[in-house]
């Protein structure tokens, strides 16, 4: 609505000061009781799993990272991995790693299955799992300069049985690739050795699979040793985590669309990267149990 | 000369406070309100018309009053409060004849601005947190409510693209909390207990009745063509909204929900099906164009939660502040047409 610039008293027109627009809103009561932030992330909640998690962490799994410091202190990164473990131990391991290492939170981005369970799907959401969606990672990564894990193979990994470890999957259509290009972020590789025999799948079950509904049903070396146990018991092999150097594209952010072809090649590139690290990994890895 | 505005659904809560608004505004020459049902509130110079339901008296009230503002506030965007074939008849036909008067030869209308729902979004496991306009719906529409929206938003569209002279804004509205607003959301939190899915806790974002009022406002005729989402900051869990109203949540099962649902059908508490997808899923959609065009809101979605709570803590002790108004013709004819009334501006 038009402000008045100016007033009458008594004949002549006398200029208003007219208050400068916008600048100096009024900041809005905001009365909350909690701390869940707009991705359904609690850091209170985080803590008290980091709290839960630190001895599986650092007893169990005996974490260890390797060139921690090619993740950037500061601004959006895209963090990229390969996925394993019938349950996937490897997303944990990683999250909490960066979260106590660096004090950064991280948020991993997952297939929307997990949005649709109830309990499993809001646990997961107050850790940090975000819906896997190209909205949610611009918005994460361009405008609020945050971490973001990712998958690309997605269940194909932790789907794959035991003979097949360390052979990575397809990485999707590389939208992961497209999503860094737009947010002008930094792809940031990590090569994960350990998960595959944390949860070794030796068979799936298709049927079971469809009448739960789930992705894939796996039998796991974890049942058969453990029983019923074993359907969240893990075996303590020893992780190592390798994070490869950040990849840019020399491309502007924000396009509508990028190459096709160029995503495919960037994908691919990374994928065979990560690939020939965890062939290198694998090699100087003398015990699955000790490293 | 000033603005001549129609608002359709004066009858209805928006149309009502909207209508007050506007006869504040001395910009304002004539307010016209449409409505199957007689205004609610107390209004000095608007001009109430009853008509049907689908508006068929629409294009000869525009072409007599030579309106150049319409505000189409009539939606129905509860679908606890109708048939499903009325809902059709308001909001779909309802829209087109609306529409067709608009857009009739020698049509004087400007401007218009129609009040829909961020319902059209829908709420599915799949969708972004943020919905931006021009993020496209990632499900197909579940309920006659959506159906009928999608299709309504689809005459705006066409309209627009017809009569380019014409600015058209479309306002997506959140779930809306205050003071004087009944809903099947806000009955679900006066409730002693909040009902909830199990295992499920979503998050909501809400606008003050205040803020919707103020948007449609800063939305006519300013050109600001287009469409807005409008809702508060702030995505808030359902159980922080329990919270913040000091209640707690009793969940419903989360399989056969509708059918636990059926009991608090029973005591008057009618739980639609697109709640009960929100009480899964929830939504969030994003605000920040309709505040880069210079609107600001006076409260956030915790902040509209607190104020609705503080008014039904008020009521329940002294009751309701605002005196029961009924409508009656001759009276109101009286004081806006009889030669007796001194009215203000003329010459005593």
């Amino acid at each position: 609505m038009a402000r008045p610039t100016q007033e009458r008293t008594g004949k002549a027109l006398v200029p208003v000061a007219v208050p400068p627009v916008a600048d100096e809103q009024p900041v809005l009561d905001d009365p909350r009781h909690g701390d869940v932030d707009e991705w359904g992330r609690s850091e209170r909640m985080r803590q008290i799993a980091r709290t839960i998690y630190a001895p599986v962490y650092e007893k169990w799994f005996r974490v260890e990272w390797e060139n921690l410091d090619n993740i950037p202190a500061e601004g959006g990164a895209l963090l990229v991995a390969n996925h394993a473990a019938a349950l996937p131990s490897d997303a944990p391991a990683i999250m909490h790693g960066i979260e106590t290492e660096m004090g950064r939170p991280v948020y991993g981005l997952a297939d929307h299955y997990f949005k649709s369970l109830p309990v499993i799907g809001t646990l997961w959401a107050r850790n940090g799992g975000v819906v896997a969606q190209p909205d949610n990672a611009y918005r994460l990564l361009r405008e609020q300069g945050q971490l973001a894990l990712v998958f690309p193979e997605g269940t194909k990994g932790p789907a794959k049985s035991f003979q097949e470890r360390y052979r990575l999957r397809r990485f999707g259509r590389g939208g992961f690739v497209e999503i860094a290009m737009r947010a002008g972020v930094p792809i940031i590789p990590i090569a994960v050795v350990g998960a595959e025999e944390s949860m070794p799948t030796l068979a799936r079950v298709p049927a079971l699979a469809k009448l739960l509904g789930t992705p894939y049903f796996p039998i796991t070396a974890n049942m058969l040793a453990f029983g019923p146990l074993g359907a969240a018991l893990y075996f303590p092999s020893k992780f190592k985590l390798r994070v490869l150097e950040p990849v840019t594209f020399d491309v502007p952010p924000d396009r509508e669309r990028y190459s096709r072809s160029r995503i495919m090649d960037e994908s691919e590139a990374i994928r065979q990267s990560i690939q020939e690290a965890l062939f290198d990994m694998l090699q100087q890895r003398r015990s699955v149990w000790f490293g | 000369m000033g603005r001549r505005v129609l608002i359709t659904g004066l009858g209805t809560f928006w149309g009502g406070r909207l209508a007050q608004a506007l006869e504040r505004d001395p910009d304002v020459d004539v307010v016209i309100g449409l409505d199957t049902e007689e205004p609610k509130v107390r209004l000095e110079r608007t001009e109430y018309v009853r008509s049907d339901e689908n508006y068929s008296i629409l294009s000869r009230i525009v072409s007599a009053t030579k309106v150049d503002t319409i505000v189409h506030t009539f939606l129905i965007v509860d679908s606890t409060q109708t048939s499903g074939r009325r809902l059709h008849e308001v909001n779909v036909i309802g829209t087109m004849n609306l529409f067709a008067a608009a857009s009739a030869a020698g049509s004087t209308v400007r401007s218009v601005v129609v009040k829909s729902a961020a319902l059209v979004y829908g709420a599915t496991p799949r969708d972004p947190v943020w919905f931006s306009e021009g993020t496209a719906r990632k499900s197909t529409p579940r309920t006659g409510i959506e159906r009928s929206l999608i299709e309504v938003e689809g005459y705006v569209r066409d309209f627009a693209v017809d009569n380019p002279h014409v600015e058209v804004t479309l306002l997506r509205y959140c779930n809306v909390l205050g003071p004087q607003l009944t809903t099947p959301f806000s009955k679900a939190l006066r409730l002693p207990a909040v009902p909830s899915v199990l295992g499920f806790d979503p998050r909501f974002q809400l606008v003050h009745e205040d803020d919707v009022v103020r948007s449609l406002l800063f939305c006519i005729g300013e050109g600001r063509s287009g469409i807005y989402n409008v809702a508060g900051d702030g995505l808030l869990p359902w159980s922080e909204i329990a919270h913040i109203c000091g209640r707690r949540t009793v969940p419903l099962p989360f399989v056969g929900t509708n059918l636990a649902a059926e009991p608090l059908r029973r005591i008057g508490v009618d739980i639609p099906p697109e709640l009960l997808d929100l009480l899964r899923y929830g939504r969030g959609i994003d605000n920040r164009r309709l505040k880069e065009a210079g609107f600001a809101y006076r409260y956030t979605s915790a902040g509209a939660v607190q104020a609705f709570i503080e008014a039904v803590r008020l009521r329940k002790t002294v009751g309701s502040r605002t005196p029961e108004y009924r409508y009656e013709d001759d009276v109101e004819a009286f004081f806006r047409h009889s030669p007796a009334v001194v009215r203000e501006g003329e010459a005593t």
